[in-house]
């Protein structure tokens, strides 16, 4: 059974109302997504501003109500759930935001932000409290001294571990990582996304991670869900994703991944016009209007999601037609020989529970 | 490359002067050429100095708080030398900047044609029907549909990758010799990244301007850029050909950087991390600034500030300790 489980989830937010609050029309953020999640993997959700992989992501942990579809936790219909069981589910699955300086209360220490989540689900006994918190900061990789300060004397980077470690202070079994490391820099993102992973081996998390950074995803994700317009067109293993997406705009979206290697090969497809509007999205498959494979029956019937024997789906009506997608996804090629020994000399100080903090001293170094 | 490059900053430094007495070494001592029709790509991360650095050659940096001194020489002129109205005919027309934020560098209450018009008749003159003309067909240079409606239209009314079209359009529109672009992509989608940065890639074959282009994703370099300075607290640590810097890099902190993103051909368990933190750039540090997160420093790192030396013949590093080949042979 798999550890989530949502089927046709639909969430229309009405975007104007009559003179009765009656609303006249309605952005379709999602319409119709199915996916799982199994226990320990990490699925992402992918694709361009505005195709409602946000939305999912707070739908599935009831943050907004769905219009239609079901979700499953452990096999328990979540939508069935009162506030008390609701309030208990979300010790299960826990979420955290796009931007540490929004999502942290600045008014609290970082024992308070901690200590809340433990104290709500009364988790922990109040005695205890104190060492869980250093215990969980040591987790993330900050010192556990930090505990008596606010959030404004964090850098962005430490401030998602704090943003980290108040999601895991219950223990879940499920984290939704709505672009977790997209407001950080290059350096900070690194360790961040080993962070994640460190975390999923040891304490056999899922994440349901949702970003538009392809690379990264490649990096951290076991499947992929490629999402358009408030629909998934293509599921797949990461690998096998990569090596040959099948739908036009997965193709289109890997093919635009830029990569760090000069001169990199590769057969760009660039989508031409804009991203149509989710409030009046296109008849038949929402991509025609931009697919350079369009056919008139894509203009007139919604292609379904297929999937092979594999578990690789698709929702296209030319899937079995359509050209090799070799060459498609740019190579950026290995590191030479020196090079690789060169940066292998970055990873080595990472080693150990606590090593990989940030150490800031208390000087004030920071920018 | 001609012997004469079109812009040429020597010693450029820019200090901070804050409230509290505290001055901020934002940018020293900065040495940087671009030549005609050549990209140059500055690199780093938040904080490094390299938007200090273009908003300088704009002369955009307020007198009042920030201290600029070296010498910027563009097309026969001394940027910082230059009387304010010399740089009021400049910008816009020979000198042009393309922002991060195409939300906020619009102003919402002019349409784009209105913009971009007034552009024209500040450095063209002429009249305004040639000058509504030649914005349509600026904005069809950028690929947006139906220029001849939409130039009547509001910001608001454009989506993000619009408006930075938009912005592009209104760079171009007096054919600048220098384009300073600053972060062009960071706010867009890969798929609208992939459409801007072709763009440019077309503008600069068609116009033979020079770019100089500003970001932190190396990806974007390596794709548009011929030539790469990477920038660590204020101080250009790293000068190289685009092909040289991702293939042998030659300072520490690129090396960080480089093995620090994830990369779609190299399946690691683990990335690169650059432990520490930047310097306080009030208070900079004796020698190296990168020497407290390097692991090959070694004691004379910390002693004396390290000079950008030349290796190879245009390939510089500020790493005492470059070739760093033979640190791990």
């Amino acid at each position: 059974m798999a550890l989530l489980e949502a089927t046709d989830l639909v969430k229309h937010f009405p975007a104007s109302r009559n003179l009765f609050g009656r609303p006249t029309a309605f952005v379709r953020a999602v319409d119709g997504v199915s996916f799982h999640v199994e226990a320990g993997e990490t699925l992402a959700l992918v694709g361009e501003s505005g195709c409602g992989k946000s939305t999912v992501s707070r739908l599935v942990l009831r943050l907004i109500e769905p219009d239609a579809g079901s979700v499953r936790f452990e096999g328990r219909d979540l939508l069935s759930l009162n506030a008390d069981e609701l309030r208990a589910f979300r010790r299960q699955a826990q979420i955290i935001f796009q931007d540490p300086y929004a999502s942290l209360n600045p008014r609290m220490t970082v024992a308070q932000i901690l200590g809340e989540p433990l104290a709500l689900h009364s988790l922990v006994p109040a005695a205890q409290r104190r060492a869980r918190i250093e215990e969980l900061l040591r987790l993330v990789g900050l010192e556990p001294r930090f505990a008596r300060r606010y959030p404004h004397e964090f850098s962005g980077g430490q401030r998602q571990r704090i943003a980290i470690a108040r999601a895991l202070a219950v223990e879940p079994k499920l984290i939704i990582c709505d672009e977790p490391v997209s407001a950080l820099d290059v350096s900070i993102r690194s360790q961040i996304l080993n962070l994640l992973r460190d975390l999923q081996d040891r304490l056999g998390l899922s994440y349901i991670f949702v970003s538009h950074d392809l690379a990264v995803v490649k990096h951290i994700a076991d499947r992929v869900a490629v999402m358009n317009l408030g629909g998934i067109v293509e599921t797949a293993e990461t690998a096998a994703l990569f090596a040959s997406p099948r739908h036009p705009y997965s193709r289109a979206l890997l093919s635009a991944i830029p990569v760090a290697k000069p001169q990199g090969q590769r057969t760009r497809m660039i989508l031409q016009g804009e991203m149509p509007s989710a409030l009046n999205p296109p008849s038949g498959c929402r991509f025609h209007t931009r697919c350079p494979f369009v056919i008139d029956r894509c203009r007139a019937e919604v292609p379904k999601l297929v999937a092979d024997s594999t578990g690789h789906a698709t929702a296209c009506h030319r899937t079995a037609e359509l050209p090799s997608a070799e060459g498609i996804v740019p190579s950026d090629g290995a590191f030479s020989p020196a090079l690789e020994k060169l940066v292998a000399a970055f990873s080595l100080s990472e080693e150990g529970p606590a090593g990989g903090g940030v150490g800031i001293t208390g000087t004030p170094t920071a920018v | 490359m001609t012997a004469s490059p079109l812009i040429d900053i020597k010693g450029l430094r820019v200090l901070f002067h804050g409230d509290d007495g505290r001055t901020t070494h934002a940018v020293d001592s900065v040495d940087l050429s671009v030549a005609n029709g050549a990209t140059l790509g500055l690199v780093g991360e938040s904080g490094c100095g390299k938007s200090v650095t273009s908003l300088a050659i704009m002369g955009l940096l307020s007198k009042q708080s920030a201290e600029v001194s070296g010498a910027i020489r563009f097309d026969g002129f001394d940027l910082l030398d230059a009387p304010d109205e010399t740089l009021r005919d400049l910008r816009g027309n020979r000198l042009a900047m393309i922002f991060q934020e195409p939300m906020t560098s619009l102003n919402p209450s002019f349409t784009i044609g209105d913009q971009i018009i007034e552009t024209i008749l500040r450095h063209r003159g002429g009249s305004r029907r040639a000058a509504r003309e030649r914005a349509v067909a600026l904005l069809k240079r950028v690929h947006i549909p139906s220029p001849e409606k939409r130039i009547d239209e509001y910001p608001h009314k454009l989506s993000g990758g619009m408006r930075q079209r938009v912005m592009i359009a209104m760079a171009l529109a007096c054919d600048p010799r220098l384009l300073i672009a600053d972060e062009p992509t960071t706010a867009l989608d890969v798929t609208l990244q992939a459409q801007i940065l072709e763009l440019m890639r077309e503008l600069k074959a068609a116009s033979g301007a020079a770019i100089i282009l500003i970001t932190h994703d190396l990806g974007v370099v390596a794709e548009v850029c011929d030539e790469v300075a990477v920038m660590y607290a204020g101080e250009i640590v790293e000068r190289a050909s685009v092909d040289e810097l991702f293939a042998a890099p030659q300072h520490p902190y690129t090396v960080g950087l480089l093995g620090s993103i994830p990369r779609l051909d190299r399946r690691a368990a683990h990335l690169a991390t650059i432990e520490g933190m930047v310097p306080n750039m009030a208070n900079p540090p004796a020698g190296c600034r990168f020497a407290a997160r390097c692991p090959f420093v070694i004691d004379a790192c910390t002693k004396t500030p390290p000079p950008l030396r030349e290796l190879s013949p245009g390939h510089a590093s500020r790493c005492i300790r470059a070739p760093l080949e033979r640190l791990v042979s």
